[in-house]
């Protein structure tokens, strides 16, 4: 179970998140949407320590940090609990695909290296780049590139896979197979949290809808009453402007 | 002047090998020195700062003096160097000053994505640095830095002055024996030009295997 207690974060005087809580279940689907520049980035970054928080705790399996005494090893355990899809793919550009996905488990989790390249071929199977284990990012297409970068996180084994904007930097004609991919990760049974503009995958993929404003959680739940019943003025003008 | 070739010749293994032995300290050193500058470590900052600002700041030859004649009066352990070993030494220090700033440059340049998908994954700050980072900051340093090797192949000639027979020394002593001082110089300006040359053709070499991960 993934839990996270006050955490917040500002950036110079203004409250980025704003003492957030919430509870993700084991295998749960939380997808988080809002306007630009809420704090939804942010709150993923905090739970991988990109941007260090300020207060709060997060709690990842047996794993539990207090952000205002966070050590170096406290941060790393946390980081190896988890797994980060980023906008901009973030592939080792000099690494090849096969690589990119090996990286983790050799250097991070020490792993034989036949071990590790038999789970990279795996994987590469998964994502549908099995021809491409020895590309190099720069000659993959960004949705190729940002299938290895869920390859990647998928090989981590992690707890808690976190989603930035996966989609974002996409050309239109390559969101389709990486929400695709997307969707087996999470007939596996993998516990994610997303950050989204994608209304329609969100309502599909999700098991709760979480709505931000303001580095505030302003309303939560399922995604039919989310979209289809929302309360707060602020997400009815949200869901209004996007779905105009 | 053709029978001065095979002599002087005899002295390139020498220059080469003071020249690789002074590079692979240099940039062992440099790195070094670029990462703590990335990081800058309180006090050991101002310290590496202050190495860099004089190993900059002042020339070559005044180092090698100031290391081969004038330290050793004030620490004696210090008698016991020769002139080659003091020749590798001020090299390695002077040009690791310089080669310091290519690769924190290098380094500074690399992508913030690099550096946080390493993070993501849970490496180290040194995993990071040795998977990730420098080797991508060697792609942006590596001309600049094989610049510097050809600068420190002809720096070698200054062991001359501390009393070592290099190619310089050797060419000097036959020219004083025969009178060929232009042919006997002219021979050491012919050697070290074709050195170079050979170093810019294995730059070349090296560029489009340091590139190949960036090809379209």
């Amino acid at each position: 179970m993934i839990r996270i207690e006050g955490l917040t974060k500002r950036f110079g005087g203004t409250a980025v998140l704003n003492a957030i809580d919430l509870e993700i279940a084991k295998g749960e689907r939380v997808v988080v949407i809002g306007p630009s520049g809420t704090g939804k980035s942010t709150l993923l970054r905090c739970i991988n320590f990109l941007d260090r928080p300020d207060a709060g705790r997060i709690t990842v399996g047996d794993i539990s940090v207090d952000a205002t005494r966070a050590s170096r090893a406290d941060i790393l355990a946390l980081r190896r609990a988890t797994a980060f899809v980023f906008q901009n793919y973030g592939l080792f550009a000099h690494r090849t695909a096969q690589e990119n996905i090996m990286e983790a488990l050799i250097t991070v989790q020490k792993r034989p290296r036949a071990e590790a390249e038999a789970q990279a071929r795996r994987i590469l199977k998964e994502i549908g780049l099995a021809d491409k284990a020895d590309s190099y990012p720069a000659s993959l297409s960004g949705g190729q590139q940002q299938r290895v970068g869920i390859g990647r996180a998928m090989a981590i084994g992690a707890q808690l896979m976190l989603f930035d904007e996966p989609t974002s930097a996409l050309d239109p004609e390559w969101v389709g197979e990486v929400l695709d991919l997307m969707r087996s990760v999470a007939a596996q049974g993998q516990t994610m949290l997303i950050v989204t503009h994608e209304m329609r995958f969100a309502r599909e993929i999700a098991d709760r809808v979480i709505f931000m404003e303001g580095g505030r959680i302003v309303e939560q739940g399922p995604p039919a009453q989310i979209f289809d019943a929302p309360q707060d003025p602020r997400l009815q003008r949200f869901l209004a402007r996007v779905s105009a | 002047m053709l029978g001065l070739v095979p002599v002087i010749l005899g002295y390139v293994p020498l220059t080469l090998a003071m020249a690789s032995a002074a590079m692979v300290l240099a940039l062992v050193l440099a790195v070094a020195l670029a990462v703590e500058r990335v990081f800058r470590v309180p006090i050991l900052d101002q310290l590496v700062l202050l190495f860099i600002s004089f190993f900059r700041g002042t020339p070559l030859l005044v180092q090698l003096f100031l290391f081969y004649y004038g330290l050793p009066q004030v620490l004696s352990f210090l008698t016991a160097i020769d002139g080659v070993t003091a020749a590798i030494m001020g090299l390695t220090l002077h040009f690791a000053a310089y080669m310091a700033e290519t690769i924190r440059a290098a380094i500074i340049g690399v992508d913030r994505s690099q550096w946080e998908a390493a993070q993501s994954i849970g490496m180290t700050q040194g995993q990071m640095m040795r998977r990730v980072i420098l080797p991508q900051a060697a792609r942006v340093a590596a001309p600049t830095l094989v610049n510097y090797f050809i600068d420190m192949i002809k720096g070698t000639s200054l062991a001359f002055t501390l009393g070592v027979t290099e190619m310089m020394g050797a060419a000097q002593k036959e020219a004083a024996g025969s009178f060929l001082y232009f042919e006997a110089f002219l021979v050491v300006a012919v050697i070290y030009w074709i050195m170079v040359e050979g170093l810019s053709q294995a730059q070349k070499a090296l560029e489009i295997r340091l590139n190949k991960a960036y090809a379209r």
